[in-house]
């Protein structure tokens, strides 16, 4: 916070930031401690509709804690968080567990459930949420689309164990599109895969994104990623949102923690 | 000093656990009767347990019928009375020997898998994944495995009571010329109702018990892949400990009950 003040080239407000549209995901003063271990101290964020915006931090500086805040995964010591308009921690089960269905959570280590099938998988989130979807009977053409989406249609009978890491990746997202969420999250998503995957996976966010609308959050300690798909930036350092703006404006800055990130 | 003090502290984590268990068993009660129910679930849980167990329990059942025929023969003999080996195997394989073998056998195989499997999905955040996707992770996985413990112990008791009886009566077959129908009926007839009753319901504490603790300690299991192991490991150890508790109590109250 008291960087963004001393250096103007650099401030934006979150709201300020976006195109105008409306807020989706709104953080304010969000304080998480575990026993000693202050993580987050006052981080403050904003995603607006449509919007790419990609959290960046070191390993172990709470930014899974952070996403698992928006989902009611992780309870907040205190601060506020509001997700399309609700407040998270005030929902009863039920609410929540709507607002749930409108939020994709693409997991860091993806998550699958190893005891079912790529189907089963994909089935799973549609066991709750059948009002949602209107199809009740066959959820096989859904099931198809989604897989059809990540171009892995021909994987809808292997267990996950038959899955490299990548198409496991690419299975986890098919599992958080059907629903067809209004926001994504996703938590490092092209962590432990090779180059030429991540950029496969980048360029599978971006089409999701174009052909649904959907705002996303990311987070990622990749830098290459960031600068393909982000609008705009936040860097999680020492548990609150140290600076602001877009891939270039923080890729020049002179501040030694935020230079740190884009050194090669 | 330090001695205390460890002791202490020892003392304190073992009440701590105990009250975390008996925490976990209270929301058991409190959410088992509240829909929705995962019916398809359960019934593949039970399918496992059994499938998982049964090859243990038939051949430690017969194993145990056996020996214990082939141990107790000189001793009868030396009293005349190897005609009462029938009511002494079949008193002692039903009251005791049968559902604590069992049970100590599924607390190996089924209180560790159970233990090793939640804890892996804690760790690898499938657990997380299924709360965001609006499943009630406690309902679908914790609650369906108790019940499947629960339902299936007693089940597998009475299989393994069977094994260990046809052991049993092998023996006399072949040392002592008994056939297998006098046997049987020689068992059916030493047993009475208060004998398989107390037995069977024990039995289903026994399964609550080794339920209660895979899940327990799978559910919360700490983060990275040595959780999983200590989960499964401790899992065994608490769940096998836990059954001799209910035995001892389960007995106690039977006991009482002859009396009257
Ligand atoms: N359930 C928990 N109990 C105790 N401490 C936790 C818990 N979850 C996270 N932490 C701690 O919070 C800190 C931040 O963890 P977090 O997982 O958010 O890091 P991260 O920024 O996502 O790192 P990475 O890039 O490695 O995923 C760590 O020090 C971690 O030990
Ligand atoms: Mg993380």
């Amino acid at each position: 916070m008291s960087f963004n003040m001393t250096e103007p080239d650099q401030i934006t407000t979150s709201n300020e930031s976006a195109q105008g549209g409306k807020a989706v995901i709104e953080i304010k003063d969000l304080y998480k401690s575990f026993g000693d271990n202050h993580v987050l101290n006052g981080f403050n964020m904003t995603l607006m509709e449509g919007e790419n915006l990609v959290v960046m931090g070191k390993s172990g500086s709470g930014k899974s804690v952070m996403i698992k805040c928006l989902v009611g995964l992780v309870k907040p010591d205190s601060g506020t968080v509001k997700v399309l308009g609700e407040e998270i921690n005030k929902l009863d089960q039920q609410t929540l567990d709507e607002l749930r269905s409108d939020i994709g959570f693409l997991f860091q280590g993806s998550a699958l459930y190893d005891s079912m099938t790529v189907r089963e998988n994909l089935e799973f989130p549609m066991r709750r949420h059948k009002e949602k979807l209107g199809v009740v009977s066959d959820t096989e053409p859904l099931v198809r689309e989604a897989l059809e989406n990540v171009g892995l249609a021909h994987t809808m009978d292997l267990m996950p164990v038959e899955l490299s890491g990548g198409m496991k990746r690419r299975i986890a997202l098919a599992r958080t599109l059907i629903l067809k969420p209004k926001v994504i999250l996703y938590d490092e998503p092209t962590s432990g895969l090779d180059p030429i995957t991540s950029k496969e996976i980048i360029e599978l966010m971006r089409s999701i994104q174009k052909k649904y609308g959907t705002s996303s959050l990311i987070i990622t300690h990749d830098v290459d990623c960031a600068r393909v798909i982000s609008e705009r930036m936040i860097l999680l350092v020492d548990g609150i949102n140290y600076a602001e703006g877009t891939y270039s404006q923080l890729s020049q800055s002179t501040d030694p923690k935020v230079d740190a990130f884009f050194k090669k | 000093m330090g001695k205390t003090a460890t002791l202490f502290k020892g003392a304190k984590k073992f009440f701590i656990e105990i009250g975390d268990l008996s925490y976990f068993g209270a929301r058991f009660f409190k959410e088992v009767f509240k829909p929705p129910f995962e019916f398809k679930e359960l019934m593949r849980q039970c399918y496992q347990m059994g499938n998982r167990s049964l090859m243990l329990v038939t051949v430690t059942g017969f194993i145990i019928g056996l020996v214990l025929t082939l141990q107790s023969r000189p001793t009868l003999i030396q009293f005349g009375a190897v005609s009462w080996m029938p009511n002494m195997v079949g008193i002692s394989i039903v009251r005791e020997i049968g559902p604590v073998i069992t049970a100590l056998i599924c607390a190996g195989r089924i209180a560790s898998g159970i233990g090793a499997e939640l804890g892996s999905m804690r760790v690898t955040e499938q657990i997380d994944a299924m709360e965001v996707s609006g499943t009630n992770p406690f309902k679908y996985l914790v609650i369906t495995r108790i019940m499947a413990t629960t339902l299936m112990l007693p089940i597998l008791v009475i299989y393994g009571d069977l094994v260990a009886l046809y052991g049993s009566a092998l023996v006399e077959n072949l040392k002592g010329d008994v056939s297998f129908q006098l046997y049987f009926n020689t068992v059916f007839d030493a047993l009475s109702f208060s004998d398989l009753v107390p037995a069977t319901i024990k039995s289903f504490f026994f399964g609550f018990a080794i339920g209660l603790v895979g899940c327990y300690k799978g559910y919360y299991s700490k983060k990275g892949t040595a959780g999983v192991g200590v989960a499964a490991n401790t899992a065994v150890v608490m769940a096998s400990l836990l059954l001799f508790v209910v035995d001892f109590i389960a007995v106690f109250i039977s006991d009482i009950f002859y009396e009257l």
